[in-house]
């Protein structure tokens, strides 16, 4: 393989890898304050990219201000499933808000299947996204550039929120010990609907990335990153947001890598993450950042 | 709720009846009923014996498993390779030569499906035993995984399973007899298990784990067992499927297949065997009814197209209003008896009288 295919394949793999890391870092925010798998990320990524979609071609609107409503309306509609679906079972067994998450993903879906129709669509690209930069043999599309700055600035906000702000002060201190933290005056219910707020928010961003950077959108698109955000969100430790970054990077250059340099086996690309995540539970539980999460009992 | 309990020797009388009146109605409908309905009662019992399979290992012994597709994949395979005969599926194998062993294998029906049940339980193992100690949505997500895993798979070996294109002409063997023989067959043994004190095991597992590990029980030998079992009855059900809808490939054993299962079990009532077999009645009923809404419909003048994908969105708004309202299911852990049967025809004694225990 000449170097410049293996650029041309590292930065593939670091677009996905940062693509796949703004999902998890949702993923892994609500698992690690409510212990629960949210089954419908991934079809919050996939509304967010259809609503995108809408703006422009329903509403006319400019294509900046269409992402910009698109994420809005993608923030309400997390907060809204965590409302109707996830809130009136937090005192139930964790199994059935699950299967909850479950019905609502597959509801999304054929939401979109009713209003979107089934067809693929071809989704709007401006022109500056289109010229391929040509640097020694590298071909570049600016999307391999853009995607990675992107997240990597939201990721830092994200940290920023985190870390630095009150709000972020009382997720962490949710993820600890929920009882403890409303004892201690944190505005639970406030605190996590912040938290699908933000989940979502990034979802959406990597949404609209995704149908920019393989422009084609579906109600089942998804599904399978969504599952595999989720194995990213395990395999760098479920709960840490740090976790999700690593763990969705390196799921992301692994997948390009292993087709890249074996290609009899890209049939099996999507068992690849599968697999891993097996591996990972076996091996390592609490993943490559985690600490142990204390089951509620 | 205690009624007076009739001798064993009348419940014997009344499952004898009851079990000649399911053959006479059976044998009705096979002579009257088009084929259509036909394949609504095959496919009634296909899905109570898928089921009946995830509710022995979620609702009894409490494993939240997602990869009953997968399960049923191998069973399905299984069976569509040996009834299939040998002719056939070399014309079948177009684009690569299927390995002698698969060209060449044929078996009679019931073998087949015994066998494809067999395959699904060693994966069952093979599966269950790194996974299995698992707790919770993890054991959900890692089963999912597998059940992703077998259909990636099977996609990927055409000399076995036919690639993207699977199976079509396969033998139309499982008729209503076969299909609920088989269902009976699954009830009598879940029914035998869950009531033997390996059941009540499962349940102790199910309600603590903890303290059902404290007390000495062998926690995992009890879950392996429960799954392998499970595993086997899903694997029986997708080999009955094979043969009932004739076509199978690797887009079929999707999640959603699973999604349907759990439905009815959740439905129907986690830990409960009548809940699952009205569910598998209803949710079956309900869902080739829901057909209708995708069909395009005439009101006097109006005419609606038939919108698709309204009838799952309806289907799994009802899952997430089940399990918001009305969590524990029809029959909650409820079963069915014949003492309660007969209490309904009693006049409800007085109060006063009420049996004091």
């Amino acid at each position: 393989m000449s170097s410049s295919m293996f650029v041309q394949h590292m930065l593939n793999g670091l677009t996905l890898g940062s693509l796949y890391a703004l999902i998890a870092i949702g993923y892994t925010m609500v698992y690690g304050i409510l212990r629960l798998i949210n089954f419908a990320h991934g079809e919050v990524f996939m509304l967010a990219a259809y609503f995108v979609y809408w703006g422009i071609t329903l509403f006319n609107l400019p294509w900046v201000i269409a992402l910009l409503c698109a994420v809005g309306l993608t923030c309400v509609m997390g907060i809204g499933i965590d409302q109707v679906a996830y809130k009136p079972l937090r005192d139930a067994p964790r199994i059935s808000a699950l299967i909850s998450a479950i019905g609502v993903s597959f509801f999304l879906q054929n939401f979109a299947v009713v209003v979107f129709g089934a067809i693929p669509r071809e989704v709007y690209r401006p022109e500056w996204l289109e010229n391929v930069i040509l640097w020694g043999d590298i071909r570049i599309l600016p999307l391999t550039i853009v995607v990675p700055a992107m997240s990597i600035a939201l990721m830092l906000g994200l940290l920023y929120i985190v870390y630095r702000t009150k709000a972020g002060l009382g997720m962490r201190a949710i993820s600890k010990d929920i009882e403890t933290s409303r004892l201690m005056g944190v505005k639970v219910n406030r605190v996590i609907a912040l938290t699908f707020c933000i989940g979502s928010a990034l979802a959406a961003a990597s949404g609209i990335m995704w149908s920019l950077r393989y422009p084609q959108i579906q109600p089942i698109m998804g599904v399978i990153p969504g599952f595999k955000a989720f194995i990213a969100a395990v395999f760098g430790g479920i709960g840490s947001i740090q976790g999700a970054v690593i763990g969705g990077t390196l799921l992301g250059f692994m997948e390009i890598m292993i087709v890249a340099f074996f290609p009899d086996l890209a049939g099996y690309r999507d068992a690849f993450a599968f697999i891993l995540l097996i591996v990972i539970l076996l091996i390592k539980p609490t993943g490559l950042m985690g600490e142990k999460l204390e089951d509620k009992i | 709720m205690k009624h007076a309990q009739p001798s064993a020797a009348t419940r014997h009388m009344l499952t004898f009846g009851a079990l000649a009146a399911l053959v006479l109605f059976l044998f009705t409908a096979e002579k009257f009923a088009d084929g259509y309905q036909i394949q609504i009662l095959n496919l009634i019992a296909v899905n109570t014996i898928l089921a009946l399979s995830l509710n022995l290992i979620y609702g009894f012994t409490g494993m939240f498993s997602l990869g009953h597709a997968g399960f049923m994949a191998i069973g399905a395979y299984t069976c569509a390779i040996l009834i299939m005969p040998v002719g056939q599926k070399e014309m079948l194998f177009l684009l690569e030569e299927a390995y002698p062993i698969i060209q060449n294998s044929q078996t009679p029906f019931f073998v087949a499906v015994l066998l494809g049940g067999i395959m699904a339980a060693i994966a069952g193992i093979l599966i269950g035993f790194p996974v299995i100690r698992l707790g919770g949505d993890y054991l959900g997500i890692a089963t999912l995984g597998f059940a992703e895993i077998i259909r990636i798979v099977a996609t990927n070996i055409p000399r076995v399973t036919n690639g993207a294109l699977g199976f079509k002409g396969i033998p139309d063997f499982a008729t209503i007899w076969w299909n609920y023989g088989w269902l009976l067959i699954t009830i009598y043994f879940i029914t035998r298990v869950v009531n033997s004190n390996f059941g009540n095991t499962l349940k102790a597992i199910r309600d603590d784990e903890t303290a059902a590990q404290s007390m000495g029980i062998n926690v995992f030998g009890h879950k392996m067992a429960s799954f392998t079992m499970g595993a086997f009855f899903a694997g029986i059900g997708g080999a009955l499927m094979a043969s009932l809808v004739t076509t199978i490939d690797p887009k079929m054993f999707l999640f959603i297949l699973t999604f349907n299962i759990l439905m009815i079990v959740v439905a129907g009532g986690l830990g409960s065997i009548t809940g699952s077999i009205i569910g598998g009645i209803g949710i079956t009923a309900l869902l080739e009814w829901l057909r209708v809404v995708e069909n395009p419909m005439t009101f006097g003048d109006f005419t609606i197209n038939g919108i698709p994908g309204m009838r799952m969105l309806v289907f799994s708004l009802a899952l997430v209003i089940i399990i918001l309202f009305k969590q524990e299911g029809i029959m909650g852990m409820r079963e069915f008896s014949w003492s309660w049967f007969l209490g309904l025809f009693k006049k409800s004694p007085p109060k006063k009288n009420k049996e004091v225990r």
